[in-house]
């Protein structure tokens, strides 16, 4: 099984403790992943806000980048949903206008095989508890893409419900919008920050010392409001819970 | 579309404001969170929802193809069941077509069963300009009007009032239209009601004119459809002599037997409602029952062009049940008003850049009022996919290249351009985290994100240069 880890650029960038987490828990499992250093970005943000054909070269880019792989893993449910529901749409409005007759073969090779990290451990690897260690009370927030254009439904909160010592706390309202939504953070900062500030409000009332999320974008901009209200609440991707173990707890 | 919204701010001021008023805040969380929740149970209640929104998403687009065949057919039954039927391209066509008819009665008032076809075309002003009222007779639609307001959700216009404001509106304004509010009138629902049906029932009772929409134009019979709670709008479509509905065009279905469909998803999508207390139906006239004449006008304002767009035409399957604006996170925050038209939240957000086209600020701001997150999708009960055609239209506006966007296109070409290298991309983190202890505070270009959130701190080593340096 060859097994390639998208890490997507703000993970690359800005948390690759996300991603060397993903690294340590893949591996403890038994995953051989590979990084093909090729990689660079899925073009979400292009595409969602407008600029389609400049995603194009990116469609191409994964393609190449990830061919010959049986699984390409990666610990995001927005970039993985973008890659599902918009690179075929890319390839067929391409053709459209017939440029890119290539893109089809690629959308259709990938989508296939791109994975959500919880996907891949519950629907590859068929494992939930992963043999994780984590002595905190955690609330989950299921972000958009993850929840409604993926569908993880409840294979997140259970593989955190078998992280011995971990405590779930019910999170209100968890289904409800965070605020991100890529470039929406930056053209509507008003309705953002407010919709980010009463899930960061619901989330406190769990009294969780851990929000727990599965996309690093969202827990930016909700860790973004957290930190500049001085809020008691730790932001941490899933993987990074997952990763922690008795012998090498998370710091 | 209606002058009225002309020269409004785009989305992203006008929330601004919205989001800063906490009465209008708790107004709308307290409403829409009530539905929403009524909402899923009803639908919950059905083991066929999905079949049923399937069905209705089927129907529509089956319509929606044949739209000429249907139309035609729509004219000819309702010629034969004794109705006139006119066709407006735009809405001062429409507007011209009513004040007319309503001025060749003699008549100078009309009353209204609540429309979103005669809200989008400003006909009461046009009316007024004519010398002609007309009244409201939807209780929150005779809220909005008597505080000289605007409508603020599909189904309930006065969504962002409370009782207190309701009760001083009556008060203050009642009796300058009619009759006046009852003395000591307080903020009960039961004497609010009492209120309003008294001040209308002398209206209806006056009025010669019916004007009304419809929810649905049934080809095969010639029968028009409308759905409500208050029985008002049956008032209006029933007492006056003369009745002339306005209805756009996608309303048509092809059978009687299409309406089962709807009949079960609207009440259950809009009210939370099992079946909603009033289905009114009229096929042209009748000797001595309701309205000796009945006209129909048929608006088109913009849906030929909307349904010549292949991924943009599913807007016109919407059966304006509400049901996405009582889940959206960003109607909720901004209210109905931000969006600048009658048809606020996500259905606004790209029915009006389409009916309207993007040339303005505000339907340029529109498709981007939406942070893409879904929740108006799964609830639609005619499955029409929003955040699909939001990026669609931003597209269109992106590549209109108008205020803001040129810079943008630029910045968002660097972006793939450096994003297809990915040296280039390895480089650049690694300028950012060598630097990344002198960052000022604030980073040039980021006030958007500062402004309510901190950045985030930047990393010592990229994934890249940390998975290089294990040696792998
Ligand atoms: S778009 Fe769908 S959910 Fe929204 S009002 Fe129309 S039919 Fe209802």
């Amino acid at each position: 099984m060859r097994v390639a880890l998208f890490v997507t650029c703000v993970n690359d960038a800005v948390y690759p403790a996300t991603a060397v987490a993903t690294v340590t828990l893949l591996e403890r499992l038994g995953v051989e992943v590979d990084f093909p250093p090729g990689q660079t970005c899925c073009g979400q943000a292009q595409f969602n806000t407008g600029y389609r054909r400049e995603t194009e070269p990116l469609v191409r880019r994964m393609g190449a980048v990830f061919e010959g792989y049986d699984h390409v893993v990666t610990p995001s449910g927005s970039c993985a949903a973008m890659v599902r529901e918009n690179y075929p749409r890319i390839a067929r409005k391409a053709a459209a206008e017939g440029r890119g007759t290539e893109l089809g073969g690629i959308a259709g090779s990938l989508v296939p095989r791109v994975y959500e990290l919880s996907e891949f451990l519950v629907d590859v690897l068929g494992v939930t508890d992963v043999g994780a260690y984590f002595p905190h009370t955690v609330t989950y927030h299921p972000s958009c893409h993850g929840l409604r254009t993926l569908g993880l439904g409840e294979r997140p909160r259970r593989l955190l419900e078998a992280v011995k010592g971990l405590e779930l706390r019910e999170l209100p309202g968890a289904e409800e919008c965070c605020g991100f939504g890529g470039t929406f953070a930056l053209k509507n900062p008003a309705v953002s920050a407010a919709m980010g500030t009463d899930k960061a409000d619901s989330a406190l009332t769990t009294g969780a010392e851990v929000l727990c999320g599965a996309d690093s974008s969202c827990l930016m901009h909700l860790g973004g409001i957290l930190r500049r209200r001085g809020d008691p609440l730790r932001p941490l991707h899933l993987a990074e819970i997952l990763a922690s173990t008795e012998a090498e707890p998370h710091p | 579309m209606s002058g009225t919204f002309v020269g409004m701010p785009a989305f992203p001021e006008a929330a601004r404001e919205a989001v800063g008023n906490s009465t209008l805040r708790a107004n709308l969380r307290h409403a829409t969170h009530t539905i929403r929740d009524k909402r899923a149970r009803a639908v919950a209640e059905l083991a066929d929802w999905q079949q049923l929104r399937e069905a209705g998403k089927q129907i529509k687009n089956h319509t929606l193809r044949h739209l000429d065949r249907y139309l035609v057919q729509l004219e000819e039954s309702v010629v034969r069941a004794g109705g006139t039927v006119h066709w407006a391209a735009d809405a001062d066509e429409a507007n011209r077509i009513v004040a007319d008819l309503v001025k060749a009665t003699g008549e100078r008032e009309v009353v209204k069963v609540k429309s979103m076809a005669t809200q989008e075309i400003g006909l009461n002003e046009a009316l007024v300009a004519e010398g002609i009222s007309a009244y409201e007779t939807d209780l929150a639609e005779l809220i909005v009007q008597l505080g000289h307001d605007r409508p603020s959700h599909i189904l309930v216009p006065a969504i962002h009032r409370n009782r207190g404001e309701i009760r001083d509106i009556f008060r203050e304004e009642m009796g300058s239209w009619g009759r006046p509010a009852p003395d000591g009138l307080t903020d009960s629902p039961a004497e609010l009601a009492e209120a309003a049906r008294l001040h209308l029932r002398e209206k209806f009772l006056r009025a010669k004119v019916g004007v009304s929409g419809a929810n649905f134009m049934v080809a095969e019979t010639g029968t028009l459809v409308v759905f409500e709670s208050e029985g008002n709008g049956r008032m209006c479509l029933t007492l006056p002599e003369t009745l002339i509905s306005v209805v756009g065009i996608e309303k048509v279905i092809p059978t009687w037997r299409d309406l089962e469909v709807f009949l079960q998803t609207l009440p259950r999508s809009s009210t939370a409602e099992r079946m909603n207390p009033y289905t009114s139906m009229w096929t042209g006239t009748t000797d001595g029952d309701g309205p000796s004449v009945f006209h129909l006008v048929l608006l088109d304002n913009g849906r030929t062009d909307t349904l010549a767009d292949e991924v943009g035409r599913q807007a016109l399957r919407c059966i304006r049940c509400s049901a996405c604006l009582n889940v959206c996170p960003v109607y909720e925050r901004a209210g109905g008003h931000a969006y600048g038209s009658v048809y606020p939240g996500p259905i606004g957000a790209i029915l009006s850049p389409q009916l309207r086209g993007t040339a303005s600020e505000i339907d340029a701001s529109l498709p981007y009022a939406s942070s893409l997150c879904g929740a108006c999708y799964e609830v639609c009960p005619v499955a029409i996919d929003i955040p699909e055609v939001l990026v669609h239209l931003r597209e269109r506006v992106a590549d209109r290249g108008g205020k803001g966007h040129r810079l943008e296109k630029a910045a968002m070409k660097a972006a793939s351009w450096a994003m297809d290298r990915p040296a280039v991309l390895a480089a650049a983190e690694r300028a950012a985290t060598r630097t990344r202890r002198l960052h000022p505070k604030k980073v040039p270009g980021t006030g958007a994100w500062t402004a309510g959130r901190e950045l985030p701190e930047l990393p010592e080593k990229s994934f890249r240069d940390w998975w290089k340096g294990e040696g792998r």
